[in-house]
């Protein structure tokens, strides 16, 4: 059949039509709907979907059913990669059973993403790792499909990386609708500890096991139709992959109906698969050319690879790539447009904006939104204090009205930081509260559960005093919605015991600990300046749902 | 139609961007075009400005406009309608839903319009938000309500009953007659 679907979508597709039977993620923008949408039609589909505490636990949960047989799938942003990849890597050394597939969802522009501009293609040739590159809804179901095909020959994990302009795109795709059987799919683990268990000597056989594994798939890499020759026979070529591509088609039209007439004849080079690299189609590629662009966003890493490749294939190619293109922020048509045109020696006056001056509209906390309550009461208690800032819809505390975080990281990093910069103010041989800074910590509750107990514990054990405000809103909010451990409820929407995270501080040894109704302000005041002279670290939970959530459940 | 239609819609994050893109893209697949749409989720859903680019014709690859592509610019809101006229290139037409979500230190409605006015672009400014409250008694279906203005002038090259299958096709059955007659009120 043949469908509008968004990218994400388009990849479930391919999961469910190369048999996907366990599905685990952690939520990120612009990955999500992957697990949302899976969450919505798992059961019919006798999948099983989760959304994990972390990304970590999400591959370790993959890990655990591939090896027990099932073909899993597992989703998370660019960030993500870091969290799961101490696990990552030994996988590619045991390799799968079951088939898997991993997608990592880069977000370059930072559209949606706070602390890095992350190119996640590293990992692939860090981790050895086959990592394939889609442009395209329709390339999101082709690749997604290609991909479990690798991962079942060859036994190991294959990585799907896409960017948002891919996950967030819509087109029409055209995809087979499997009827699946509603009965789950139950995995038979058949012992083989030499195979699942890293341990040397057997650590480094594996390491043999896998590079000649990536030799062999990067044979299939050679002849892979995903690394696709279009255009003419001009002697300035472009090799490009993921949603570059389509800018370039786009360019070269472009530019073809202006000033390079002859822009329909540069040959481009697309390349799928962006690890292994199919080294000798690319030699061949670039054997007469004079000229070639490279586009590809962020870091020049196919520029590298080509500017070994060509030394051996043509020494007098003239590479182009970040020295034309920026390596900061997302590309486009236009940016490739300009590119081209250096490259090919035409003048090209790329259209100029208008300067129109207007303050700009950030984001902000929605109407009702109980964080409203926290964030004034924090500024006026404790106007000097130090702020530590997290993940999430709190992020929004770094934006004016409120201006409140002094530093923000990574998901779970608030707590950590507060708790160093806490015990560099406030050394142990000084009296705790005596006039030094005070430090205030804050997360949310998707971000306690995510990796910020971790955080908690280090303090307690190793005796800081920051003030940690949990704003607990009752659900994983900023990413669309979803259920974490605090809710009582699954991905699939199944009940489940609900964690609390007044009992878990409880037991990390937090002695101070205040669970309050934010909109109770003036409990939240005295209590803030209660804590905040204690010479231990203190914890104010703040519990009020969601003001979106809320008025969804009231409907 | 000869060449690709570039559309850009941009709005406030909540306001119904999503939904709208939706319908049109599946209006122009249900016309037989080849179409490709970008949108944006997350962080930028959360009240600040957003932008969504369509583009259908017979053959797309990119799915973002270039600047000073676009053949149509449908703004939800006033300020951020002003904000994507620095985009507007010479056959650009700008259709602005008369309706201002302000926030601190944004400038008065009046300012806006006057410097939508000067803005070197065919201009339609409509009160779609607030036709949608009177007649309708909701305003949130005013998306609907500029895309049928759209097709009744002819800014967008759709016909009436391909935007009428395609709402049938992705709105909910639940708000099916409310998103429709938002359309047929813009429209006619």
């Amino acid at each position: 059949m043949k469908k509008i679907l968004l990218g994400n979508d388009a990849i479930i597709q391919g999961a469910l039509a190369s048999g996907v039977s366990f599905v685990s993620g952690y939520p990120g923008c612009p990955s999500a709907e992957i697990g949302d949408n899976f969450g919505k039609i798992a059961k019919e589909n006798g999948v099983y979907a989760e959304w994990s505490t972390n990304e970590k636990t999400a591959l370790e949960a993959a890990i655990g059913a591939s090896f027990s047989g099932l073909k899993s799938l597992v989703n998370m942003k660019s960030f993500g990669i870091n969290v799961c990849s101490d696990s990552l890597l030994p996988l590619a050394y045991t390799g799968t059973k079951g088939a898997m597939v991993i997608v990592v969802a880069d977000d370059p522009s930072c559209w949606s993403s706070a602390q890095t501009e992350q190119n996640s293609r590293v990992y692939a040739g860090f981790g050895h790792i086959p990592m394939l590159e889609p442009s395209d809804p329709q390339e999101c179901y082709d690749f997604t499909k290609l991909a479990y095909k690798i991962s079942e020959e060859f036994n190991t994990p294959v990585i799907l990386h896409t960017t948002t302009r891919v996950n967030h795109q819509k087109a029409p795709v055209i995809f087979s609708e499997v009827k699946r059987d509603s009965q789950p799919k139950v995995g038979n683990f058949v012992k083989n500890p030499h195979q699942f268990s890293t341990m040397p000597p057997r650590t480094l056989e594996m390491k043999k096991e896998l590079l000649d594994k990536i030799k062999k798939i990067k044979q299939i890499a050679e002849v892979s139709e995903t690394n696709q020759i279009t255009g003419g026979k001009s002697k300035i070529g472009i090799i490009t992959s993921g949603i570059s591509y389509l800018h370039v088609k786009e360019a070269l039209e472009f530019l073809g109906s202006t000033c390079l007439p002859e822009g329909r004849d540069l040959p481009v080079l697309k390349l799928g698969f962006f690890y292994p690299l199919p080294e000798k189609k690319i030699k061949n590629f670039i054997k007469n050319l004079e000229k070639v662009l490279i586009v590809e966003e962020l870091d020049g890493y196919l520029e590298k690879e080509i500017t070994v490749l060509a030394k051996g294939a043509n020494c007098k190619l003239e590479i182009f790539g970040k020295s034309v293109l920026s390596e900061i922020g997302e590309l486009n048509t236009e940016k490739i447009t300009v590119a081209l045109a250096k490259v090919t020696g035409k003048k090209f006056v790329a259209f100029k904006t208008k300067k129109i001056d207007l303050p700009k509209r950030t984001a902000r906390l929605c109407e009702g939104c109980p964080y409203w309550y926290v964030f004034p009461v924090l500024r006026r208690v404790a106007p000097d204090a130090i702020f530590g800032g997290d993940i999430g819809c709190n992020m929004i505390a770094n934006l004016p009205p409120h201006s409140l975080s002094d530093y923000m990281f990574a998901m779970g990093a608030g707590i950590g930081i507060s708790h160093g910069v806490s015990k560099a103010v406030n050394p142990a041989f000084v009296e705790a509260s005596a006039g030094r800074q005070k430090v205030i910590s804050i997360m949310g509750d998707g971000t306690f559960f995510h990796s910020g107990i971790a955080g908690l514990i280090n303090a307690v054990y190793n005796k800081s005093n920051p003030l940690v405000v949990i704003l607990d809103n009752r659900i994983t909010a900023m990413t669309g919605h979803q259920p974490n451990p605090g809710m009582g409820k699954t991905l699939m929407g199944e009940d489940t015991q609900e964690l609390s995270i007044e009992e878990i501080t409880k037991a990390c040894g937090v002695k101070n600990i205040k669970v309050l109704d934010p909109i109770n302000v003036q409990e939240l005041e005295s209590t803030v300046k209660e804590f905040l002279e204690k010479g231990e670290i203190s914890v104010i939970i703040c519990k009020r749902i969601c003001a979106l959530l809320a008025k969804r459940q009231a409907k | 139609m000869e060449k690709t239609f570039n559309l850009i819609l941009t709005g406030v994050g909540g306001q119904g961007i999503i939904t709208l893109l939706q319908v049109i893209d599946e209006t122009a697949f249900v016309e037989g075009y080849d179409v490709r749409s970008s949108e944006l989720h997350g962080l930028s859903q959360r009240g600040g400005s957003v932008e969504a680019h369509i583009r259908f014709g017979r053959k797309v690859y990119s799915p973002m406009v270039q600047n000073g592509q676009a053949d149509l610019i449908i703004a939800l809101e006033l300020l951020e309608g002003l904000r994507e006229s620095a985009k507007a290139g010479g056959k650009t037409r700008l259709l602005v839903n008369e309706y201002l979500l302000p926030f601190i230190g944004s400038p008065a409605k009046e300012e806006i319009v006057k410097d939508l006015n000067k803005v070197k672009s065919e201009l339609y400014l409509v009160p779609a938000s607030q036709e949608c409250k009177d007649k309708l008694q909701n305003d949130v279906v005013c998306t609907l309500y500029l895309l049928g203005y759209a097709v009744g002038k002819g800014l967008i090259p759709f016909k009436k009953e391909s935007v009428l299958r395609a709402i049938k096709n992705v709105i909910p059955e639940k708000y099916l007659d409310l998103n429709i007659n938002a359309f047929k009120l813009g429209h006619d």
